[in-house]
């Protein structure tokens, strides 16, 4: 064929593997509940509905192997163009979901057991029991060969006070640290959830000393006082805790990354990369805040700079260049 | 392209799924593969796809059997997936730990395993397990794994599959390593890999930040076995002795430095700082030496580190590095400019 399925191949190969991994999770899931909503499916199995649409239309052409019309598995598709409704017949022997490959198991038995150790000590009953079923069913011998020392996430420690203010529906005292005033305030809100935003987690509320929504990094709150005073309607309704969750404009910055911080692409939203000198990337980001831009290259220093804007560069150096007048300007030791 | 690729793989499955008899390539062929021509170039590339779809399917999950298809005639292989070893055995968690797995599996931040740990998910929902993402009682932790070799010695341990790599300790040339990959383990902030080091016919252990370039797997999947009684957690609680945490005492700016007075092990306040722009607090600190240091950078001019002095003098090595790069960079604009 052309030469176009050649540079095609790779992620051809791997998208096929994925859709087989969700039809083969989809028909089970089906199974046990007769007919379901498109949407539903998509929404329990984490997978785009469009997405699973399109999958349907593959396992219509299935079936086993005898080319008689009843070997196929049956995908209803007036219901599926129509009502939107999945129904399946004639797939009972994929009934049940494939096991966990080892590296899927081991990916998740590493993750409880970070928790376990992460966590309070009634929730790591909770997580001791769940691996204990996962153990009984065979399926941690994968993560016996992967041992992780986890952290605690700083701030963690506040989420059971933060979320017992918002099931009961009261307003909270903060003392908050403002990073990119590098301030102090003490302010009264009303909770509405706690979220995980990238790597960082969350308190959405409506904030009477600011008058507006704001969101609260859980790193940054010193301490949290649960009031007696119940929340207003402000903290009712809950918003999109997708994008656009953080306001203001953003500015596109570009950083030059030596080789041992090209890990940041990873890790953080870089919106383009190209090959820069000596083995370095360029990468282009959205900053929102350039205080927060600056902790991220002063914790890979000195493997990071930045290219474009020029103002970002200049009162990049300038910081460390006062970092630095502390250590040699005086004496103190 | 992709749909028949997915049609074929599955079934494929469905075909060798619950036999009771070992299924003969050469039926598997016929059903599936019947685009590849009757000559040597076909066959050649039917037993090229077969063997990858035979990997995609065991990267699914799928555990298929090998065996003879004649118990007198052993010559040509036949295949089988039993639902036995194939099938995710059942499972009931009750809702609280449906919950704890819901947070566990938003731990993992590297993008390989947040995508394995997503498919496990859907398999237990496909189960039945209903996961309740709304509730969120604790932050799960956040599992990182920022060397670029990760990866790749993460599928060489599962696979049991020998690995070669190029590895600089600081100071020394790169060397070329032979390793049969045993476990990988993370302390204090880092990763590394336990195995049977091929040359130096030993046990070694491999920091993954000094790995160089591509790691390549070498030779079959499960080729070694584990030694018996390796305890890849023991290894660890070796590593976290030699990389022992460290106390830093170091000069806070008042009013700054909120993640280190959080977890600071002491603190004395309107002590003399290096400035008098502000005033200043004294903390101290325990935390693994490597991690420390780009802590400490990260509060730039309002922390400024006292002892110990090897913590002292890296921060202000890496400080003085930004000046360094930035000055560089202006002399090649100024060269740039004059030409």
């Amino acid at each position: 064929m052309s030469a176009g399925r050649q540079d095609a191949d790779k992620p051809v190969v791997h998208a096929a593997r994925e859709q087989v991994a969700r039809l083969l999770a989809l028909v089970p899931f089906l199974h046990s509940r007769g007919e379901v909503r498109l949407t539903d499916a998509a929404a329990a199995l984490g997978v785009d509905p469009e997405q699973l649409d399109r999958d349907l239309r593959v396992l219509f052409m299935c079936g086993l192997p005898g080319g008689y019309p009843d070997d196929l598995i049956n995908v209803d598709l007036d219901a599926l163009e129509g009502e939107r409704i999945i129904r399946v017949a004639n797939a009972d022997y994929l009934a049940r979901p494939v096991s966990f490959a080892p590296s899927e198991a081991a990916a998740l038995v590493v993750a409880l057991k970070a928790l376990a150790e992460t966590a309070a000590p009634e929730t790591r009953d909770v997580v001791r029991r769940t691996l204990d079923k996962l153990a009984a069913a065979g399926q941690t011998v994968a993560a016996e060969r992967v041992h992780v020392e986890a952290t605690p996430e700083p701030g963690s420690e506040l989420v059971p006070l933060l979320q017992g203010a918002i099931d009961r529906g009261h307003q909270l005292e903060l003392d908050y640290h403002v990073a990119s005033r590098d301030e102090h305030s003490t302010r009264v809100v009303e909770p509405r959830a706690v979220t995980r935003v990238g790597d960082a987690t969350y308190l959405d509320a409506w904030c009477h000393t600011a008058g507006g929504d704001r969101v609260f990094r859980l790193d940054r709150i010193l301490r949290a006082t649960e009031l007696d005073t119940p929340v207003s309607d402000r903290a009712g309704h809950a918003r999109d805790l997708g994008s656009g969750w953080f306001e203001g404009s953003a500015t596109t910055v570009t950083v030059r990354l030596a080789p041992p911080a090209h890990w940041v692409t990873e890790y953080y939203p870089v919106t383009a990369t190209r090959p820069g000198p000596g083995g370095s990337l360029d990468v282009d980001m959205e900053v929102a805040s350039e205080a927060w831009l600056r902790q991220l290259l002063l914790r890979v220093a000195p493997h990071a700079t930045v290219v474009v804007p020029r103002e970002f560069a200049d009162s990049f150096t300038a910081s460390a260049r006062a970092a630095v007048r502390l250590y040699t300007d005086t004496d103190v030791r | 392209m992709a749909s028949d690729k997915a049609e074929r793989l599955l079934n494929l499955y469905i075909m060798l799924l619950a036999q009771t008899r070992f299924v003969s390539k050469q039926d598997i062929r016929r059903a599936h593969y019947a685009e590849y021509a009757d000559n040597a170039r076909g066959d050649e590339a039917f037993e090229k796809a077969f063997e990858r779809d035979k990997e995609d399917l065991r990267e699914l999950g799928v555990v298929i059997e090998v065996g003879s298809l004649d118990p007198f005639f052993d010559d040509e292989p036949g295949y089988r997936i039993s639902t036995d070893t194939s099938a995710l055995p059942e499972i009931r968690f009750e809702a609280d730990e449906a919950a704890v797995l819901g947070i566990a599996a938003r731990a993992w931040e590297q993008a390989t395993l947040a995508r394995r740990t997503t498919e496990a998910m859907r398999k237990l929902a496909a189960q039945g397990v209903e996961l309740d993402a709304a509730r969120l009682d604790l932050v799960p932790p956040s599992l990182r794994a920022e060397e670029p070799a990760f990866d790749a010695l993460w599928e060489a341990t599962q696979k049991r599959r020998a690995v070669t790599f190029d590895y600089k300790r600081p100071g020394e040339e790169p060397h070329r390593r032979r390793l049969q990959p045993w476990g990988l383990v993370r302390s204090s902030g880092r990763w590394y890999v336990v195995g049977y080091d091929v040359d130096r016919a030993d046990e070694r252990v491999f920091r993954l930040s000094r790995v160089q370039g591509r790691v390549s797997a070498v030779g079959k999947a499960g080729a070694y076995d584990v030694p018996p009684g390796t305890d890849v957690s023991a290894i660890a609680a070796d590593l976290a002795r030699r990389t022992p945490d460290v106390e830093a005492t170091v000069l806070v700016r008042q009013g700054a430095g909120v993640g280190l007075r959080r977890r600071a092990d002491r603190v004395e306040e309107d002590v003399t700082g290096p400035d008098e722009e502000s005033g200043w607090d004294r903390v101290v600190v325990t935390g693994p030496g490597s991690d420390l240091a780009s802590e400490v950078l990260t509060y730039g001019e309002t922390v400024v580190v006292e002892a110990p002095e090897d913590l002292r003098s890296e921060v202000l090595a890496r400080l003085r590095g930004i000046l360094e790069q930035s000055e560089q960079s202006e002399q090649s604009e100024r060269s740039g400019a004059a030409r």
